[in-house]
């Protein structure tokens, strides 16, 4: 009768054993995550830590090599600052030109993909679904392969190195987006509120502005920031359609330091890093509005 | 780059579409049908002049069949189609499949794999030219930052990167994933949660080890995005610019130009738009039935994407 207690010591030492499998198992794969994390971050890090390193290298034309900012000085971000060199005279009004390419970009966006969605949606606007597929084909379309045209159709429309057409082309390719968005979001808005409203005599645009805007505030937001960030991301659209000076945006006038061999490198970073701020203030500030926020949370 | 590629990944981003029609109840009167008009007209008007007229426009442009003979005669042109076939089936593969697993770790739970994920995010807030700027003077022979530790690591000098055909190209290709990996995988990742947790539970109830659990949940409910995800980023990275011309510049001696860098090239260096047309247009046999594909699969399934 030795059988029963040597079965339950086999046993025990069995699920000792497998429970050490387990912890080992664990413990393999929380080391091989925190591996996996750790490339991740420098691979994710060293271009921009590559930034900041050329930016606050004091002498542009003599870079030192080292991995660590030997003296680190803020000249360049001061001469940015003071637009004390003359790739920079201009960049304070070049910056304010980008900005204003971006919020114009903005709320056409917002305001034309509105009214649109609203005509498809609320209103069930016979043969809304062309502008739907309109719509789709258009945020297909790769915008680098329309460009020669592009440029082409504004010198017939008189826009030729203006910032109106810079706009043009990016409240094209933003609303396409917004107008999808907002329909998919207006979708979950009972359509009861919109019939009501009209019972009471309320007019479409009055349906609109009260009912229609205030219920679509987040999606709202979400299209703008795209619209924002779209005109502010992008290089190609800027370089060829502005040429004089006042006129170009920060986009288009790295382009120049970028053909010079004896541009300031450090100058050129810190610009870079100014320019990227925005749309990174940006995108961690709205995160709840984006699908960041749902992994999130 | 595709500009619209620098998408929020807004809510469910790719759920989008399928504008279908709506079920009817009762037609519009008179004057709500005329306000629906209104309210439609600046899109419409902004989608006849800025989008359909272009487009038009260009193939008026490269109609002439004089330029497509032009085009096959030149050596570079074919350069940069093996280069862009190269780039983007690279680029492309590569990155979803990376984006693929990367969800999968994203998944697992602790405050620390948070915390990478917003720091990881960050090339995809990050403007492409600043981005990929940095990443030129990261490459660079003689004092960028990766043969500064290579020689301080090992003792050697690293090649001179972009005087190489092929290390230029696997740059802008690099540079690419870079820029676009955590946008991908922040959509993946989404998929991914949107699978409810009782199928794996399920699943483990019946026995099935981890590696089961991958191959008959997760990949069959992924399929369907993810095959969205790698056509859609296909037409993206087909007419990307900005990579090419600002970490390999084309380089050296126009070896590593793709298709939509070298079409502006011939319009604005060469000062033959037509000619940068017409070779900009070559893509469209590839272009056109992807986009036919995506948009039944966009119209079609309103589901979960």
């Amino acid at each position: 009768m030795t059988g029963r207690p040597a079965f339950s010591r086999v046993a025990s030492a069995d699920r000792t054993a497998r429970n050490r499998y387990r912890r080992g198992r664990r413990l393999a794969s929380g080391i091989a995550g925190a591996a996996l994390g750790v490339v991740l971050l420098i691979w994710t890090l060293l271009p921009v830590y590559n930034m900041v390193l050329i930016a606050l290298d004091d002498e542009g034309d003599e870079f030192t090599g080292s991995l660590l900012p030997q003296d680190p000085s803020f000249g360049s971000f001061r001469a940015v600052w003071t637009q004390d060199h003359w790739y920079l005279e201009h960049f304070w009004h070049q910056f304010g030109n980008s900005i204003f390419v971006g919020i114009a970009t903005m709320v056409l966006t917002v305001v034309i993909g509105s009214l649109a969605s609203f005509a498809i949606g609320r209103m069930q606007l016979r043969r809304g679904q062309l502008i739907g597929d309109a719509a789709l084909l258009t945020y297909m379309l790769p915008t680098a392969i329309l460009i020669i045209p592009f440029v082409h159709v504004m010198h017939v429309y008189g826009l030729s190195d203006s910032l109106w057409a810079v706009i043009a082309a990016y409240v094209a390719f933003a609303t396409p987006y917004a107008v999808l968005i907002l329909h998919q979001y207006g979708k979950l808005l009972p359509m009861e509120f919109d019939e009501c409203a009209r019972i009471d005599g309320a007019s479409p645009i009055q349906i609109y502005l009260r009912i229609y805007l205030p219920l679509m505030t987040p999606a709202l937001v979400a299209v703008g920031v795209y619209a924002l960030l779209l005109a502010w991301n992008d290089y190609l659209y800027q370089f060829m359609l502005l040429s004089s000076t006042r006129n170009m945006t920060v986009a288009a006038a790295i382009d120049q330091f970028f053909d010079s061999d004896e541009a300031p490198w450090n100058y050129m970073m810190a610009v870079a890093l100014v320019y990227c701020l925005p749309p990174i203030a940006i995108y961690f500030s709205l995160r709840r509005f984006t699908a960041f926020d749902r992994v999130h949370s | 780059m595709s500009i619209t590629q620098q998408a929020l990944p807004v809510g469910r981003r790719l759920t989008t579409v399928a504008i279908r029609r709506p079920a009817r109840r009762g037609s519009l009167y008179g004057s709500e049908h005329a306000w629906a008009v209104a309210f439609a007209l600046p899109y419409v008007v902004i989608f006849f002049a800025f989008v359909l007229y272009p487009v038009v426009y260009g193939l008026w442009m490269g109609s002439d069949p004089a330029l497509y003979r032009q085009l096959f005669d030149d050596p570079r042109y074919l350069t940069a189609v093996i280069n862009t076939l190269l780039y983007v089936g690279i680029g492309v593969n590569v990155k979803m499949a990376l984006a693929f697993l990367l969800s999968g770790f994203f998944m697992r739970k602790g405050w620390w794999v948070k915390a990478v994920l917003v720091i990881f995010i960050l090339p995809w807030a990050t403007p492409a030219l600043p981005a990929y700027m940095s990443i030129h003077w990261f490459l660079n022979g003689q004092w960028g930052m990766l043969n500064n530790v290579l020689y301080l690591l090992t003792g050697i000098d690293g090649p001179v990167y972009l005087n190489s055909h092929w290390m230029g190209l696997g740059a802008n290709i690099g540079a690419y994933i870079w820029k676009n990996l955590p946008f991908w995988t922040l959509i993946l990742l989404s998929g991914r949660m949107a699978i409810p947790q009782e199928l794996y539970e399920a699943a483990a109830v019946d026995g099935a080890s981890g590696l089961r659990r991958l191959t008959h949940v997760t990949l069959p409910l992924m399929a369907n995005l993810y095959i969205v995800c790698v056509l859609l980023d296909t037409v993206f990275a087909l007419g990307d610019f900005n990579a090419t011309y600002f970490v390999s510049g084309g380089g050296p001696a126009m070896s590593t130009e793709v298709l939509a860098t070298l079409g502006i090239r011939y319009a604005y260096t060469v000062s033959l738009p037509r000619l940068g047309v017409a070779e900009v247009m070559t893509a469209l046999p590839v272009l056109i039935p992807l986009i036919f594909i995506l948009m039944r699969k966009l119209r079609m399934s309103e589901q979960q994407l």
